[in-house]
């Protein structure tokens, strides 16, 4: 069946329709504003619910056909568990025994445990999954073979998607590592805490139901909730809800690979030249490897200069939390939590506060959080000679990554995508992205191991870095010695058929993915 | 033709940036080639094509080739198929690629050879963005760190690394084999813009004359005449005490290295963090080189995770006259450069020196003094040169002695 396209600002063709429902075409940065009232939730009522403030269901099971789990509904979970989730996989085992069909899985990213999700693919229990697709999942989506079309949403464009009831939540299904029997929760304590569960707000007030499933029941009251115990259906009690050391790392480490440290060490370098690293700097930078040495080659330059940060916003680290202990950063402010010492600090320090994407990311909001930093420290699969990036597919065409915050993320005051200018052969500067995810007006500086490409739009930050010694050289000069050390190379081959629409911040559709044309 | 099938190169899990590519030649039936690649979608057309041409170059019409590769560059494809067709033929051809212009560079017996990075000459991950890191130079190793059964193929894959790799300035400098296996490696890399060949294991001048000689003969063969330089380790007993010859050994010397690994265990001890076994030879080596006014060059500090016992064996060395030091892995190498650099203070105080100098020449004063201490001529030399080193590493504006005899940068 042919789907009607149109080209959109980007200059890419997408459908005016996806999985049924009509969509927006991406018409640029800032464009599209729509009106009316936000979704909401259905009234319930307290008689409803017994005065004694126990939600305590016998299973997930139980929770979930009181629920009213029917064919065609829509189930969101949280991704806080990471790579140690038990509780997703159960609900889909639940579902295809209870004979349940055509479910679409809204998660707010996937991992690779939640690959055993693949057989509810196939056997029709899971019509499609509106979230984050790595590795086998993203392949098979790659491949053509999910039923529905994936969406792909940034962490800010999935909280955008529930308010703006594009997508409504029929049961949210949130771990947490303790709750209490109201279902009040929290993400601290017990066997799986994972720090904080921000990112289960939009999906605890805007879903019709919502089950808290938890390994730690504790009394009445969970404190301090992150879910508030008056938008929870049933609590659920588990023997486990994740496996610890998959959860959190123990310490997370920065990167050994000389080529990386390098690019870091040119990355901390430009940020100081440039003035954009300042007393009272405001900034994020991930959990990756080369994000971690570039927070700690900014600290000693913080240290050296007896500057300190206004905040971070994490995914919080060791390395972050040590800034904030040393007095070098005045707050953290924390959507998720990745090592231990995180986890520690979160419990312990005041100035270390959970703070929701639901607050920092949502584009249909009265402000966002990123607008605010000064140093954005992003990575890309791909950059273009746009500078328009590319985060969720591979130069060979496979769905291999999530957008997570990188969307919502380009809006800082400075975006820095310090990525090597290939990948053993891959090149990653590129004549023009395979899958547009961000456009180059939004990105601001490209930092490789063989040069620094400022966006010409930028000519603030060319002027101070000028015989600064850096060595500064332009997207054309980066794609041309990616090419010349790689050589040029083909472009996948794909099919008509749409397998993914990617999203942008606004809701409207900036790309999509097609099949890959199979051998 | 006894053997028909060959392989090299190197694949599985840990593999990056190479191939392993197994021939098979047949009697008819064309080129067939069965390619399992990471990067097959991008490149899949372009790594057959070029293994046809390739084959088609060396004469073979029919065969076989099975090719697992992980991602590696044109040059490295083409080194591990050449590698294979001459286990398999007598072929005296050789294929190739493009010498890439920045390679076409000679050196410069003067320049600093602080840090210089080994590479292991059959590990072509390493060797590609290895010019990044700011080594003074890098080695492209024959010895001991390939295998003895992938010693052949290193020499395809060597070669077309000095023809292919950007090193961004680095010299670029070759350790052969020991023997006569280290005289047939010259012919894979002195016609490709090879800087400086190590000579491992040295004893005596004869083993540097021969290195010597067989490099003429390679270049008058090729009509080359670029310099090729040559440093000589020294790892055993025997070579420390034939160091001031082998120093003297040919103008084509430009430093003088230690291998302390060899030569504590041609002693029979072990090899110590302070040394003291070593200490000796060491300072033959320094006192040899610098009576031949040549650099004196240390031995690879090889704990790599220890930065801190690093720093402090940099700077003994350089207390002791060292003028550089091997690596082992990049991360060693703003360590080595750090310390064998002037710091701070010795700047200050050289400034110092030479400002009481010059302030003593224009009062017509004879002596010169710098607080309560008399300078000599020595003193002021040395200051001289801790500002030219200074001035040359971009630690203090331009500064070049002015008796003449010494050249801008």
């Amino acid at each position: 069946m042919a789907v009607k396209t149109v080209v959109n600002a980007a200059g890419r063709s997408v459908p005016l329709e996806i999985n049924g429902t009509p969509v927006i075409p991406y018409k640029g940065v800032g464009k599209h504003r729509p009106e009316g009232k936000k979704y909401a939730p259905p009234v319930p009522s307290c008689a409803d619910f017994p005065a004694d403030g126990n939600k305590v269901a016998g299973s997930l099971e139980d929770a979930l056909r009181k629920c009213g789990l029917a064919d065609g509904m829509t189930i969101s979970t949280h991704h806080h568990l990471r790579d140690g989730d038990l509780v997703s996989n159960l609900i889909f085992d639940i579902a295809s025994g209870i004979g349940v069909k055509d479910l679409v899985w809204f998660p707010s990213a996937s991992f690779p445990c939640n690959d055993p999700v693949i057989r509810y693919l196939d056997d029709g229990t899971i019509n499609r999954i509106e979230g984050s697709m790595n590795g086998p999942l993203g392949r098979y989506v790659s491949e053509g073979k999910m039923k529905g079309t994936a969406v792909l949403r940034s962490h800010g464009g999935r909280v955008q998607a529930i308010q703006d009831g594009e997508v409504k939540i029929d049961i949210a299904v949130l771990a947490a590592p303790s709750a209490d029997p109201f279902g009040n929760a929290r993400g601290t304590g017990g066997s799986s805490a994972c720090g904080v569960i921000g990112y289960s707000k939009a999906d605890y007030m805007y879903a019709s139901k919502v089950i808290v499933v938890t390994d730690n029941l504790v009394d009445f009251p969970c404190f301090p909730m992150e879910i508030e115990g008056n938008f929870v259906d049933y609590v659920v009690v588990v023997d486990k809800i994740g496996i610890p050391e998959k959860i959190v790392s123990g310490t997370t480490q920065i990167t050994k690979s000389p080529d990386r440290l390098l690019i870091a060490e040119l990355t901390a370098r430009f940020l100081e030249k440039s003035g954009i690293l300042k007393d009272g700097v405001t900034m994020q930078a991930g959990a990756g490897g080369t994000s971690l040495a570039i927070a700690v080659f900014v600290d000693e330059i913080l240290k050296d200069k007896g500057w300190k940060a206004k905040f971070g916003f994490g995914g919080s680290t060791g390395y972050m939390v040590k800034m904030l202990e040393e007095g070098r950063m005045d707050y953290i402010l924390d959507a998720q939590v990745f090592d231990l010492d995180s986890i520690r600090s979160i419990v312990e320090n005041a100035n270390h506060v959970p703070y929701p994407v639901f607050n920092a990311y949502n584009y249909h909001s009265k402000g966002n959080l990123t607008s605010m930093m000064d140093i954005m420290i992003l990575g890309a699969t791909e950059v273009d000679l746009n500078f328009n990036g590319n985060v969720v597919t591979h130069s060979d065409g496979y769905l291999l990554h999530g957008i997570g915050g990188w969307q919502n993320c380009l809006h800082a005051r400075n975006v820095i995508l310090p990525i090597p200018l290939f990948r053993d052969r891959i090149p990653v500067i590129v004549d023009e992205v395979t899958t547009l995810c961000g456009p180059g007006e939004l990105i601001d500086v490209i930092i490789t191991e063989r040069g620094i490409a400022i966006n010409p739009l930028r000519q603030d930050l060319i002027d101070k870095v000028k015989g600064s010694g850096l060595p500064l050289v332009t997207i054309k000069d980066l794609k041309d010695e990616a090419e010349r050390i790689c050589g040029k190379p083909m472009k996948p081959q794909f099919d008509d058929r749409i397998v993914a629409a990617v999203k942008w911040v606004d809701g409207t559709v900036i790309d999509v993915v097609r099949k890959l044309k199979q051998e | 033709m006894d053997k028909t099938v060959a392989v090299a190169g190197n694949s599985g899990p840990k593999v990056r940036s190479d191939c392993e590519i197994a021939l098979e030649i047949r009697h008819n039936g064309g080129i067939t080639i069965d390619l399992n690649s990471k990067v097959k979608a991008l490149y899949g057309e372009s790594i057959k094509s070029q293994c046809i041409d390739i084959l088609h170059y060396f004469d073979i019409n029919n065969a076989h080739l099975t090719i697992n590769d992980s991602g590696a560059l044109s040059f490295v494809i083409a080194a591990r198929l050449e590698a294979v067709v001459n286990k398999l033929t007598a072929t005296k051809k050789e294929f190739l690629p493009d010498l890439i212009t920045e390679n076409m560079v000679t050196t410069d017996r003067e320049r600093f050879r602080f840090s210089r990075l080994y590479l292991p000459g059959n590990s072509p991950a390493l060797m590609i963005n290895a010019g990044l890191h700011s080594a003074d130079g890098i080695i492209l190793d024959f010895e001991d760190s390939v295998a003895p059964s992938k010693k052949d193929e290193s020499r395809f894959l060597v070669r077309n690394a000095l023809r292919q790799i950007n090193f961004y300035g680095a010299e670029r400098m070759v350790r052969i084999n020991q023997g006569s296996r280290g005289l047939e490696d010259l012919e894979y890399v002195i016609p490709h813009y090879v800087n400086l060949i190590l000579i491992p294991k040295c004893e005596d001048k004869d083993s540097v004359q021969r290195v010597e000689n067989r490099i003429k003969e390679i270049q008058v063969k090729n009509g080359l005449e670029n310099e090729v330089l040559l440093m000589p380790v020294i790892e055993s007993a025997l070579g420390i005490e034939n160091v001031t010859e082998i120093a003297r050994s040919s103008s084509s010397v430009a430093g003088i290295a230690i291998g302390l690994e060899d030569f504590t265990s041609d002693l029979g001890v072990p090899r110590t963090s302070e040394g003291r076994e070593s200490f000796y030879a060491r300072s033959r080596v320094v006192i040899a080189a610098k009576a031949a006014r040549i650099q004196p060059i240390d031995s690879v500090y090889s704990d790599v995770g220890d930065i801190n016992g690093l720093r402090q064996s940099v700077l003994s060395s350089k207390a002791m006259g060292f003028e550089g030091m091997g690596c082992i892995h990049p991360r060693q190498i703003a360590v080595i450069r750090q310390g064998f650099a002037p710091d701070s203070s010795e700047i200050e105080k050289s400034k110092e020196i030479i400002k009481a100098f010059e302030d003593a020449g224009a009062n017509g004063l004879g002596v010169v003094a710098l607080g309560s201490k008399m300078i000599d001529a020595p003193v002021v030399m040395r200051a001289q040169r801790t500002l030219e080193l200074a001035s040359r590493l971009g630690l203090i504006p331009d500064y070049r002695i002015n008796n003449g005899t010494k050249k801008e940068n």
